[in-house]
């Protein structure tokens, strides 16, 4: 199968998508001639015009309530804002108003849009362009949060996400642009809410998302030298949450792990947690670890933010905790 | 004589859809005040020249996008009055089955993008309603309401200069009642004349008497033709009165009897009542015919919401996700 990066596989699937509807369009900061803050919109507005890749002024509550706007009329925006540490300017717009707009009026109207974000720690940004915040999003009812790890969840993710009728959060990874791996030809769509088991394995339950299934998998390889056989679960979907996929992992390995780059304390670890023991607790031979970013906002140096984030020497204590 | 440009037929309609909001209004407050139904409701007796004015001046097949104060541009739109006052209720023959109430109504049928309970936050909505227009070349409009208190918050600017970069068909509708809940708009900002903001995003703006019906529906027609010839946006204030306090818990200490009663003078209906009968465009029987109609259809809406059913709690989950 050929390989792409991350990056091109999301621009593959947003000319794919302006191909297939005409009703699709973009709009957002800095994705025309400049090709969005991380090139995923690169070459797009060369080949669709200024009317379907919309340069805005820097105004995330106007864009995502523009997007809104356009969606209640018919259209299939999707709206970048440029890092997800910027969402607090439209986070009115997008919790308070897409989310509820189906529900509150009855079903009447429905607003189908994409916000596509990027988060994450690693190059070193600082406090207001690193952060992991989803769930600022998978508590509104209403939202649907989509996090993909690899170049083809990405694609098939966003199509998917760009085909849905409601308002899906779209968050990716900005260390995870450059990283390649195979991707499908043809139409390729990830149904929403579906998890996908990563690596198999009968010792351990490690269940994670975006870049951190990454560092899940690394640790897994260190592991499997010790003896020690991981499973790891890219739930891909936050909301709606594929939890029969990993509850029937824990009901196997008997030991669940919890994986993700954003602070442990409201972090969405807490809820998957919550969840396995709900609904698996007589499975259980132990509780349940959770690795996730000490509760400081991300620092600058590079080793601070490194010694913040998990890792895969934190993975691997956490399942030998696990384990133990 | 003052010369009244309006047919029998639409100043009847004029009058009739602002007795609609007024006795509405009214009988929500009787209601409310008898526990009869709980919540809040923000109503809109006193500027009924608004909605009913603006409305006219458009298309029936135009947008509009309403605010928390939102019973008389849902009623200004056609809606079903029945079905308004069932919403209100909380009930499941609601316009939104129940489940948004007085900030929340909505209508698709008469082109009612729906109201929302966060002040200014229909503002950007409305643009890309009218974004959407552009887009499919339509030729109609989205008018966007607003409160004096909403032109302070940071999406009127970011929403009003998209819309000017874009060219968009939309009126903003800035209904100037004076006061947001408490605060008087001439100690809030530097100015009374709230239209002045357009000018900083290049986009016409003109302030109205919102009290005249007439007045308001004219001035949104020219903006409105303007919108659909691909000239833009404006922004129109319309200089008025809400009689009841901000929600049914406002004593209005911050404002004078002598004021309300200065507003109340200035009244929308009788403004305009007096005005055609004296003009001879309709009598004075048949507005009494008009004003005794709307009584009876709103004590049958409220009959209608008192008769209706509850949603089951089996209805809860639905609607969520389309």
């Amino acid at each position: 199968m050929r390989e792409i990066a991350y990056w091109q596989a999301l621009n593959e699937a947003l000319q794919e998508e302006m191909e297939r509807d005409p009703n699709v369009f973009l709009l957002g900061e800095d994705i025309g001639v400049y090709g969005g803050a991380y090139g995923v919109t690169r070459g797009l507005l060369e080949k669709y015009g200024p009317e379907r890749v919309m340069d805005t002024a820097i105004s995330e509550s106007a864009i995502t309530g523009a997007a809104i706007g356009a969606a209640m009329m018919g259209k299939r925006p999707v709206a970048e804002i440029m890092y997800v540490d910027f969402m607090g300017q439209a986070m009115d717009q997008l919790c308070n108003q897409a989310a509820k707009i189906r529900y509150m009026f009855g079903g009447k109207f429905k607003a189908p849009m994409v916000m596509r974000t990027e988060g994450g720690a690693g190059r070193t940004l600082g406090a207001h362009h690193s952060q992991s915040l989803e769930h600022w999003f998978t508590g509104i009812p209403g939202l649907k949060v989509v996090m993909p790890s690899t170049p083809a969840d990405a694609k098939g993710l966003l199509k998917a996400s760009i085909r849905d009728d409601n308002p899906v959060v779209f968050i990716e990874h900005k260390m995870l642009y450059k990283e390649k791996g195979p991707v499908p030809d043809g139409d390729h769509v990830v149904p929403l809410g579906v998890a996908d088991v990563k690596r198999q394995g009968k010792d351990v339950t490690v269940v994670s998302y975006s870049r951190t299934v990454l560092v899940a998998l690394e640790a897994a390889k260190i592991l499997e030298a010790e003896g020690i056989d991981v499973e790891v679960i890219d739930v891909r979907t936050l909301a709606p949450l594929d939890i029969k996929t990993i509850v029937d992992s824990v009901k196997k390995t008997n030991r669940a792990v919890v994986a993700h780059e954003a602070c442990k304390t409201g972090g969405f670890g807490g809820e998957i947690g919550m969840q396995i023991i709900e609904n698996a607790f007589d499975y259980l031979d132990g509780p349940v670890k959770r690795v996730a970013a000490i509760d400081v906002p991300i620092p600058k140096s590079p080793v601070l933010e490194q010694y913040v984030i998990p890792t895969k020497d934190s993975i691997i204590k956490a399942v030998k905790e696990a384990l133990a | 004589m003052e010369e009244v440009n309006v047919k029998k037929e639409e100043a009847a309609k004029l009058l009739r859809q602002m007795y609609q909001i007024r006795f509405f209004e009214d009988k929500i407050m009787e209601l409310l005040g008898q526990n009869v139904i709980d919540g809040g409701s923000h109503l809109y007796a006193g500027e009924e020249a608004v909605a009913v004015g603006s409305c006219a001046g458009i298309r029936p097949d135009d947008w509009i996008a309403s605010t928390h104060r939102g019973h008389g541009h849902a009623i200004a739109k056609g809606g079903v009055i029945s079905e308004l006052m069932a919403e209100i209720f909380g009930k499941v023959t609601g316009c939104c089955k129940g489940k948004g109430g007085s900030l929340h109504l909505c209508d698709p049928a008469t082109r009612n993008l729906g109201a929302t309970g966060i002040v200014g936050a229909n503002i950007p909505v409305a643009v890309g309603a009218a974004l959407a227009l552009k887009k499919d070349k339509s030729e109609n409009v989205v008018l966007c309401y607003f409160g004096d208190g909403a032109i302070n918050q940071g999406v009127f600017h970011e929403s009003m200069n998209m819309a000017a970069v874009w060219k968009l068909p939309v009126l903003f509708i800035c209904e100037n009642n004076l006061y947001g809940m408490s605060g008087a708009v001439n100690r809030v900002t530097t100015t009374n004349d709230l239209y002045t903001r357009s000018s900083a995003y290049g986009v016409p703006g003109e302030a109205v008497d919102g009290m005249d019906v007439l007045a308001v529906k004219e001035i949104v027609m020219k903006y409105a033709e303007k919108a659909r010839k691909g000239e833009g946006p404006s922004l129109i204030e319309c200089k008025t009165y809400r009689y009841y306090g901000h929600s049914r818990s406002d004593p209005r200490a911050y404002r004078t009897k002598d004021e309300e009663k200065e507003w109340q003078a200035k009244d929308p209906i009788l403004k305009f009542r007096s005005k055609v009968i004296l003009a001879g465009i309709i009598s004075e029987a048949v507005c009494d015919d008009i004003r005794a109609e709307v009584k009876q259809e709103i004590e049958d809406a409220v009959r209608f919401a008192m008769n209706s059913p509850w949603p089951k709690p089996e209805e809860v989950t639905e609607d969520l996700f389309a």
